[in-house]
């Protein structure tokens, strides 16, 4: 699904990926985890491709294509959902309108027809249950005005209408009380399949109780340092990332 | 010929040819603005007022004050100038001239006629000693000239009570069969006391040949009479517009004039409302979507005469390419004008590289217990919001089109002719040059 090999980024002349390798296959949950200004905010903004980074070196295939190149939208049609870690208020564009129009754009890439109305609302009244999100809620301007728990929620809400191959889940349990955590991560589950792939970016092993990863990376100083099993996201809840850096310093 | 003296050679012409009673009123009230005009002249940037708008690139046109010819226009060429699926009230104007053809008057209970007959017809002889030009008078010279000139234009006088049951527009045409021509209607409105009208104005320029409209309108809107009035100015790049539009309000009134520029080489809006009486409500709202070398002056005026009233002001705008904009907005509170609540509000975006806004609310309290709030941003569009939208698959072109339909939003939602909401977003999304799949 997705093979990043030796990707270097920077912004403003700040190097913060470093090489960093990952391979996630479909079917696959993995979490990425690492203390503060490791590069974990960036490695999910530079897979979607956010212009203010510059990719220096490397290369990120999705299905064995270089996305490198392509513009954020391309790559959300080819796939790539990121729910971002602070979504932005957009006063004025409706919930409901909002996804319609995403929908639709990305149909229209893959030269599909718009989605008939019905098909739509119906969608939208399914995915919202299953996000237990109140019809209200979708007539309101999108992001603006709420609450840290319903940004995120709002967030897979839009990534189980938009179905993606690869979803990247940015710090998606900051700001989430515990029955927000378990809705989002009930939705995240429901989604979860043999052909999508997930990658969870989190500064806690809390969400993990939840989403189970298969792998478990340790992102520190622009690499990936360690991998293993969830039991290494354990592992690092009790004992923080001091012991990784000794060891890599040793 | 400067323009000047082409239009003091012309005056006692344009006298001769309106065939006026030199004993009237009106001709004494023309010739007092005639000289006032000629003793203040054109105004210049060294005008604070005309600071930033300059009048020189549209001044020197040789314009031809009587447009000779009444050109015939089809019906179905022009049709998409009007309000055409909502049932209206026509008054059409071709070069300055009334075209009865094309136009649907009445008085039958209420008056939606044209103003040559009103200032000219006994009948009328009370209502223009009443109104007519009682508000436009010392004001700027550019009104001053049209009221020199004054002869045609909307004469709209609904009575006490009347709810006229349908939107009334005004459409003035200029067809340009000569080079370069100078047009000046003048309307007058009058609502009764707890009358209510809808009306609907555009100017539009069927020929790429120069042409400039100074336009005059007086609204008098009585006790309880609520008004609407929406102008469109979406006017081909040769066509310029200087437009006054003054209202006086009594009491318990609303008053709302929406302003929407989308096209035309400059226009200026000179907009005022004096509030005489308590717990009057004024609206201005107004969104400017210019590119190309486009210019769009907005500036308005608000008296707060009289206690316990309010006026919002909303006014956005984007601007691409090297167009430029202008806002200056001036409340004056009087001593009087207690408990009142001004608002006032100019955003704007700035998209093209060469694009510029100048904004400038002024405030004058004189009296001690108001609420008076403005604000203003010039700004450009949201980097991360436009990401956003990439992200969920909506391409950038189109993610700019939605911020910026999201952003003029504001402004549209207190349009109340349906007809009028759809043509103004499907001309947004056409100056945008995107197609948007659903209205905001």
């Amino acid at each position: 699904m997705l093979k990043i090999e030796n990707l270097q980024a920077r912004i403003d002349d700040k190097e913060i990926l470093k090489g960093l390798n990952i391979e996630v296959k479909a079917g696959e949950v993995h979490a990425i985890m690492g203390p503060n200004g490791a590069g974990k905010s960036t490695l999910a903004n530079v897979i979607a491709g956010k212009e203010e980074y510059e990719v220096t070196g490397g290369t990120i295939e999705l299905n064995g294509e270089d996305i490198s190149e392509l513009a954020p939208e391309e790559r959300a049609h080819a796939g790539v959902f990121l729910s971002f870690q602070y979504p932005i208020e957009i006063p004025g564009v409706t919930v409901t309108n909002f996804i319609k129009s995403s929908i639709n754009e990305s149909r229209k890439a893959q030269g599909l027809e718009e989605m008939p109305a019905k098909e739509m609302l119906k969608k939208i009244r399914e995915k919202s249950e299953l996000l237990e999100i109140d019809r209200k809620f979708l007539s309101r301007s999108l992001n603006e005005g709420f609450s840290g728990g319903e940004k995120k929620r709002n967030e897979i809400f839009q990534m189980a209408m938009l179905e993606p191959k690869l979803a990247i889940l940015d710090e998606t349990d900051s700001g989430l009380d515990i029955d927000a955590l378990r809705i989002v991560a009930n939705g995240v589950n429901k989604l979860k399949s043999k052909d999508n792939a997930v990658i969870v970016i989190t500064h806690y092993q809390r969400l993990l109780d939840y989403i189970i990863p298969d792998f478990v990376h340790v992102l520190y100083d622009g690499k990936i340092v360690k991998s293993g099993t969830k039991d290494l996201a354990l592992e690092l809840e009790e004992k923080g990332y001091d012991w990784i850096k000794e060891e890599l310093n040793a | 010929m400067e323009l000047k003296e082409k239009l003091v050679s012309s005056f006692l012409a344009f006298e001769n040819k309106v065939d006026i009673d030199t004993d009237s009123n009106v001709h004494n009230i023309r010739s007092k603005a005639f000289s006032d005009f000629e003793n203040k002249g054109f105004p210049t940037r060294k005008d604070e007022e005309w600071k930033y708008t300059s009048l020189n690139s549209i001044l020197k046109h040789d314009y031809n004050v009587f447009p000779k010819t009444e050109e015939s226009l089809a019906y179905n060429d022009v049709k998409k100038y009007f309000l055409n699926e909502t049932d209206c009230y026509n008054l059409v104007f071709i070069d300055g001239k009334f075209s009865s053809y094309m136009s649907e008057t009445t008085h039958d209970g209420i008056d939606v006629c044209v103003m040559s007959s009103a200032l000219n017809k006994p009948k009328y002889k009370m209502v223009i000693d009443a109104y007519f030009n009682k508000l436009a008078k010392d004001n700027n010279s550019l009104s001053d000239l049209n009221t020199a000139f004054s002869n045609e234009g909307a004469f709209i006088n609904i009575p006490k009570n009347k709810v006229v049951p349908k939107p009334i527009q005004i459409i003035n045409f200029s067809t340009g069969t000569e080079q370069e021509i100078l047009i000046q209607p003048r309307n007058l409105v009058i609502v009764g006391e707890n009358a209510h009208v809808q009306i609907f104005e555009r100017h539009q320029s069927l020929t790429s040949n120069t042409t400039l409209t100074n336009s005059v309108t007086e609204i008098f809107v009585n006790k309880r009479g609520i008004v609407d009035f929406y102008k469109m100015q979406n006017d081909v790049e040769t066509a310029s517009l200087i437009d006054g539009t003054y209202v006086s309000q009594q009491r318990d009134s609303v008053a709302s004039v929406h302003t929407f520029s989308f096209g035309g080489k400059l226009t200026r809006n000179n907009l005022e409302f004096y509030q005489n009486g308590a717990h009057c409500v004024s609206h201005m709202n107004g969104i400017s979507i210019l590119n190309g070398k486009q210019h769009v002056d907005n500036h308005t005026l608000v008296r707060h005469k009289a206690p316990d009233c309010e006026s919002h002001e909303m006014y956005k705008g984007i601007y691409d390419d090297s167009s430029t904009g202008v806002f200056n907005g001036k409340v004056i509170v009087e001593q009087a004008a207690q408990r009142i609540n001004a608002y006032q509000q100019n955003n704007n975006v700035i998209v093209g590289a060469k694009a510029s806004v100048n904004s400038k609310p002024q405030l004058e309290i004189f009296a001690d217990d108001v609420k008076c709030s403005h604000g203003c941003t010039i700004g450009q569009l949201d980097e991360s919001a436009l990401f956003y939208m990439q992200q969920r698959g909506i391409p950038k072109k189109e993610a700019k089109a939605l911020l910026m339909y999201a952003f003029s939003n504001d402004a549209l939602k207190n349009v109340k002719i349906a007809e009028l909401k759809t043509k103004i977003n499907a001309i947004i999304a056409k100056k945008l040059d995107v197609k948007i799949g659903f209205d905001l």
